[in-house]
């Protein structure tokens, strides 16, 4: 009973919560579902599920075309999504959410229609060691564009950037500064806001990758200051194929559209084409409708939520998870940055990460083992892969101690 | 579903102590197989004699299913023709895949065949399979391609 105490100090009705969420009441090779994956995809609640399944049984036809009542309930429910990420994200309009189907196309979107517009040879792209693939090689493809140099801030041995290190690098050719808020593979939280600002001061466009930071973090851009933040609508809950860029208004504008098609368009003959205006510039052919509804429905559960409580439930559930796992015997935390959202790398001696995976999976606990979509990370840890542990606020002790039990289960049984 | 059945002795066993581990050289072919889903990454050496594999060798990281796997491999083609080896791994293909393959006469390779009930599996056991296959159909045995289960 070691967790009662700091499950007692919690006010956060975890139960309640978890009774949101159909899918946490699964039981996998016969044990209840310990779900701690959500780095890779949160579940979805009831009232995303709902939402979706209202649009698709009511009101579904395409947006912004017709006349008759379901296009202008489905047009209505769509653009209600919209502003409901607009508060979220306390952008300053309508204007600057565009609907995307990630992180990943947020940030190619960015890399295509900004910088290879923009950038020239000698120019610099600088991004830090611990990127998300979808943060570094959409800037690779355009260094091979436009004979830009890709350029890369260290990280420490405990997975964290350290600031002075990064500003270091910002200089009179860095013409865009992208990085994660949160890193997915080791969970390091970033100083995105100083980060931001130093390059700010330099005239540095900044893309932040805030796909991991949504489901942890309040997020304000105007307070990040940064000029595009993105990220996925599933790892918040929410929808697969729906995400979000926010671009300031006054970059958006001056951006040329990276996709044609439908809706994209104010008119169009063979001669010219002019362009729709803002977020619809950047949301060519019928967009994922449904996803949309269903990430404003995800986004208004969370806004239900008790957030600050949530937050430290979250934290708990970090220290509890990481005083555990540290008293296992050849067990290694990789990233033990300050500062981590919650989720917690591991590798274990003697026993491969994929190993973990498939005994953890038969004890029906769920987690991410491989490389993570982030190699580079991986190479500086001299590691092919690590096993991951990450939470979310319907995540349990319990659940964290059947982790622990689960690995030293595994470590008897290669030893 | 049980853990035992994929993690038989013999699979342990050969994931502790793998047999035929190391460099060979000077090697007739070396070829190197990836599985970029979770990083496993090994080479695979052969010496050949006329038809026959006459030595083999590998090494590399990978996670316990692909080292037991690769090691019992070894074990089992040395000596074979090139024919014969390619016809174990069809065999060991069909025994990975396929609820009724027949695990007669394959010896130790038999462990293998508790992964097909882990389909997530399967391709760490038959990394280096398609490794040893796609360098005895190789004619010209210098320049190998990079394998890879993807």
């Amino acid at each position: 009973m070691k967790n009662m105490a700091l499950a007692q100090d919690s006010t956060f009705q975890v139960q309640a919560v978890r009774r949101d969420f159909p899918v946490l009441a699964r039981l996998i090779h016969g044990k209840p579902l310990a779900y701690l994956d959500n780095g890779a995809s949160a579940q979805r609640p009831n009232a995303v599920i709902d939402a979706v399944d209202d649009y698709e049984r009511h009101h579904h036809a395409n947006i912004h075309r017709g006349v008759h009542t379901l296009s202008q309930e489905a047009t209505a429910l769509y653009e209600a999504a919209r502003d409901r990420l607009v508060r979220f994200l306390n952008a300053r309009s309508r204007h600057e959410i565009v609907f995307v189907r990630g992180t990943t196309e947020a940030i190619n979107l960015v890399a295509q229609s900004h910088a290879r517009t923009t950038l020239k040879s000698g120019d610099e792209i600088l991004i830090t060691h611990l990127e998300h693939h979808a943060n570094i090689v959409p800037w690779q493809l355009v260094c091979e564009q436009t004979g830009a140099k890709l350029v890369v801030a260290p990280m420490d041995e405990t997975g964290d950037v350290n600031f002075e290190a990064v500003e270091a690098l910002m200089n009179d050719r860095t013409r865009l500064f992208a990085c994660a808020h949160v890193s997915n593979a080791l969970g390091t939280v970033l100083p995105v806001k100083r980060l931001v600002a130093a390059a700010r001061a330099r005239g540095i466009v900044t893309l932040i990758d805030g796909a991991q930071a949504v489901p942890h973090m309040p997020v304000d851009v105007q307070d990040l200051g940064c000029d595009f933040y993105a990220f996925s609508g599933h790892k918040l809950f929410g929808p697969t194929g729906i995400g979000v860029l926010y671009g300031r208004e006054a970059m958006l504008e001056r951006m040329p559209p990276w996709q044609g098609g439908g809706d994209m368009i104010l008119t169009v003959t063979f001669a010219k084409t002019t362009f729709n205006g803002l977020p619809y510039k950047f949301e060519a052919g019928t967009p994922n409708i449904s996803g949309a509804i269903g990430l404003g429905a995800a986004v208004r559960y969370l806004e239900g939520l008790d957030f600050a409580g949530s937050r430290a439930h979250e934290h708990a559930l970090l220290d509890y998870a990481t005083a555990a796992l540290s008293k296992s015997e050849g067990l290694r935390i990789v990233g033990t940055a300050k500062d981590k959202a919650s989720l917690v790398s591991v590798v274990v001696k003697g026993v491969h990460p994929h190993e973990l995976g498939t005994i953890l999976d038969e004890e029906g606990i769920a987690i991410r083992t491989g490389h993570h979509c982030a190699m580079p990370v991986m190479d500086f840890f001299k590691l092919p892969a690590t096993a991951r542990a990450s939470f979310a606020f319907y995540n349990t002790f319990d659940e964290i101690d059947r982790l622990s039990m689960a690995v030293e289960r595994a470590r008897t049984l290669f030893a | 579903m049980e853990l035992n059945d994929l993690y038989r002795d013999v699979i342990l066993d050969h994931n502790r102590r793998p047999r035929n581990f190391g460099p060979l050289d000077p090697a007739d072919a070396s070829i190197e197989g990836f599985n970029p889903l979770c990083g496993d990454r090994l080479t695979v050496r052969l010496k050949m004699a006329g038809d026959a594999i006459c030595d083999i060798r590998f090494e590399g990281e990978g996670c316990a299913i692909s080292t037991a796997s690769a090691s019992l491999m070894t074990e089992a083609v040395k000596g074979k023709s090139r024919g014969e080896a390619l016809a174990l791994f069809d065999r060991v293909h069909h025994l990975l895949t396929d609820d009724d393959a027949s695990s007669e006469e394959l010896g130790k390779l038999a462990a293998l065949s508790g992964v097909r009930e882990f389909p997530a599996r399967v391709k760490c056991a038959s990394l280096c399979w398609h490794t040893l296959a796609s360098a005895l159909k190789a004619s010209d045995a210098q320049a190998l391609p990079a394998v890879s289960t993807e």
